[in-house]
């Protein structure tokens, strides 16, 4: 599911506003735009990108390797169910607010298809140097700069900063996946950190977790036994117990989902859980992972 | 949203579960009339969104109309759980044979829906699972499908049920499966399922939950609800919040929040508990604070408790001079007596900040710790100051 320079990206609703404006955004990060799709617009180009009317149309005409939808939240469903019949491996799905009757639908038909999806509610997936799929600002050298930390956050205001605290403290990411603020979603914080460590230039894995959901607790199971230094911060340890913040997975219950409960399991796998964003820097060095800010692009 | 018991017993009744006679009262005397009605030992429900009412008081079982009417005035206008109890459930007592679990809500893991049933109904499905893991029977299922009345009797013949009832059961769960799916439901949740001492299965309690997200393509079945659709809850300020369509929660804090994106807003309120504050909110305005910064800041500053105000946006997506153009129009409008603190990092930083700059005469902060770290010293001269 990463993505890097040299996968072809389709942009499902790039005649749209923030189709077009992230189309170029994406562009300026190295993202290899190749065609975009948009019902009824075909023939059509996009800063250059040809328009077709659905992803099977665009998968007819080129090799695509991933794709991102800037689709609203009633049409993602059927946007992600063409992209995955069209053979699409990786589905970027930003939208926020989809039903998740949906979303569970979507993921069935991506899974018998063999496609991943990322998200809903992700803010996309980055390679710093190399490629932005999605919302983040890969484009922010002051956030993203090639590195050997591997992030996965469920939040993008939140991996933003994130990132930008890694850069500020001599570090670049290998990759960032934005694994989405829903309840359910395509790729699981233990997907990421499958697919972190498995991508050559990731030396640490950073996880920024939220309280609500067992997301971090299954994603302390795969740590477990990897060696690979990690260390992460969840959000929400001040949040009262029972209120809803926002994300939809971010309610706490009982004694499952709780700060407390994944704090444990991740410290049990030996990560190290830092309290503030700021404090990420210092507990990779304490984990022997030192700065590295100068790592070329594509390395 | 949260429906009320009544509410989902409505929708459980519209499918063909049985469920206690029964009716809704908002006055003592309602009440009465509805037991008088119903004749014999009565059951008087609180109706609030919260789990747990019997062990809170909001439950009475009583013998006549006027032990209900009693009984009425005594929950009536009380505090269950932080909810105002406003109306009640009058209904007609069950013989109960056999207290049954059963549940279909969405799964993080399976992707999917997912039916629970446990013999073991009547108590906290936590605590089953917890001490007895083993009565709680899982059937993952697909959304694009109807449930299989095979395996849905397999499961319940499998939990041990007596083999007389297993049919009405598997029966009542393929409808509670059915309601799920066509009222875009997040969770129907029924404990107990009471098999009574005639045999019959009857709804005792009903738990659902529709789906935020799908609440436009409900509307007509939201619409045909005894009772209206249920308010969301919360304090005053929380339903003005909800009514802007705003993420507001109150705090018992006096730092104010305004920041964006829920996971953002929860590390800002973990960085003023960190350093020794206290958040008075949390407000998570996104992308809306060019439209709602004016209506959201007047929010913060309506709670009394608020010394001052952390202004913190990181801007991915949200471009964060757009957010704080809408902040500062905000600030110039209300001009609240309290300080603020601003930090802005991400998309559109530089312009963002030479607004502040600009316009308000303040200076962000680089650092996120050092924004927090000022508004909570902010908030306590100011107290010190009026004290």
């Amino acid at each position: 599911m990463i993505v890097t320079a040299q996968h072809a990206v389709l942009v499902q609703g790039i005649t749209g506003r923030q189709g077009q404006y992230w189309t170029e955004r994406m562009e300026e990060c190295g993202t290899r735009v190749v065609a975009g799709a948009s019902p009824g617009r075909a023939g059509r180009e996009v800063h250059g990108v040809p328009v077709y009317d659905t992803a099977a149309d665009a998968a007819a005409a080129h090799d695509l390797d991933a794709t991102v939808l800037f689709v609203p939240p009633a049409r993602a469903k059927d946007a992600v169910v063409d992209a995955a019949e069209a053979g699409i491996r990786t589905i970027v799905c930003l939208a926020e607010h989809i039903p998740s009757h949906d979303v569970m639908e979507m993921l069935a038909v991506a899974r018998e298809c063999g496609s991943v999806v990322v998200g809903p509610n992700t803010a996309g997936l980055v390679v710093p140097g190399q490629s932005s799929v999605g919302i983040m600002p890969g484009f922010a050298p002051n956030i993203f700069r090639p590195g050997r930390i591997g992030v996965v956050s469920r939040s993008g205001s939140l991996g933003t900063l994130v990132c930008m605290n890694l850069v500020t403290a001599g570090f670049g990411q290998s990759a960032f996946i934005g694994v989405g603020g829903d309840p359910i979603l395509g790729t699981t914080t233990a997907d990421a950190v499958r697919a972190l460590v498995a991508h050559p230039a990731t030396e640490a894995i950073v996880i920024v977790g939220e309280i609500g959901g067992s997301m971090e607790e299954d994603a302390a199971e795969v740590i477990t036994g990897l060696g690979v230094p990690t260390v992460a911060f969840i959000a929400g340890r001040s949040a009262p117990p029972d209120r809803r913040m926002g994300h939809a997975g971010a309610i706490v219950t009982g004694d499952r989902g709780s700060a407390d409960t994944k704090v444990a399991a991740l410290r049990g796998a030996g990560v190290a859980v830092v309290d503030i964003p700021s404090e990420i820097g210092t507990a990779l060095r304490g984990l022997g992972v030192g700065p590295h800010a100068a790592v070329a692009a594509g390395g | 949203m949260n429906l009320l018991e009544h509410q989902g017993k409505q929708l459980l009744a519209s499918i063909g579960i049985a469920v206690p006679r029964g009716d809704v009262a908002d006055s003592p005397d309602a009440a009465g009339a509805v037991a008088a009605e119903l004749g014999g030992r009565v059951v008087c429900k609180a109706q609030i969104t919260s789990g747990k009412r019997g062990k809170a008081g909001g439950v009475l079982v009583v013998e006549s109309a006027a032990a209900a009417e009693a009984a009425a005035r005594e929950i009536l206008g009380s505090d269950v759980h932080g909810h105002r109890v406003r109306r009640l459930l009058v209904e007609q007592a069950v013989d109960i044979g056999h207290e049954l679990y059963a549940a279909v809500l969405d799964d993080p893991v399976s992707k999917g829906p997912v039916l629970l049933f446990s013999t073991a109904g009547g108590m906290d499905i936590e605590e089953v699972n917890a001490t007895s893991p083993e009565s709680v029977r899982r059937l993952p299922l697909d959304i694009r499908e109807p449930a299989s009345t095979e395996a849905i009797g397999a499961m319940v013949r499998d939990s041990g049920l007596a083999p007389g009832s297993v049919d009405a059961v598997a029966d009542a769960l393929a409808a509670i499966y059915r309601l799920y799916v066509d009222a875009d439901a997040s969770l129907v949740e029924v404990n107990p399922l009471a098999l009574t001492t005639s045999g019959d299965v009857v709804a005792l309690d009903a738990k659902v939950t529709i789906d935020a997200a799908s609440v436009m393509r409900q509307e007509t079945r939201l619409a045909d609800l005894q009772g209206g659709t249920p308010s969301s809850g919360g304090t005053d300020l929380e339903r003005s919040g909800a009514e802007l369509g705003l993420s507001y929660i109150e705090l018992g804090g006096d730092v104010g929040v305004l920041a964006n994106g829920a996971g953002l807003t929860m590390t800002t309120l973990d960085a003023i508990s960190h350093f020794g504050g206290r958040a008075a909110n949390f407000l998570e305005i996104g992308g809306d604070a060019y439209t709602k910064a004016t209506p959201a800041l007047d929010l913060v500053l309506s709670n009394p408790n608020v010394r001052s105000v952390l202004v913190n946006f990181c801007g991915a997506f949200a471009r964060t001079d757009v957010m704080t153009d809408g902040v500062v129009n905000a600030i110039e409008e209300l001009r609240p007596d309290v300080p603020i603190s601003f930090t802005i990092h991400g998309t559109g930083e530089q312009e963002a900040i030479a607004l502040v700059r600009e316009r308000l005469g303040m200076e962000p902060h680089d650092l996120m710790d050092d924004a927090v770290r000022e508004a909570i010293a902010n908030a306590r001269s100011d107290r010190e100051v009026s004290a």
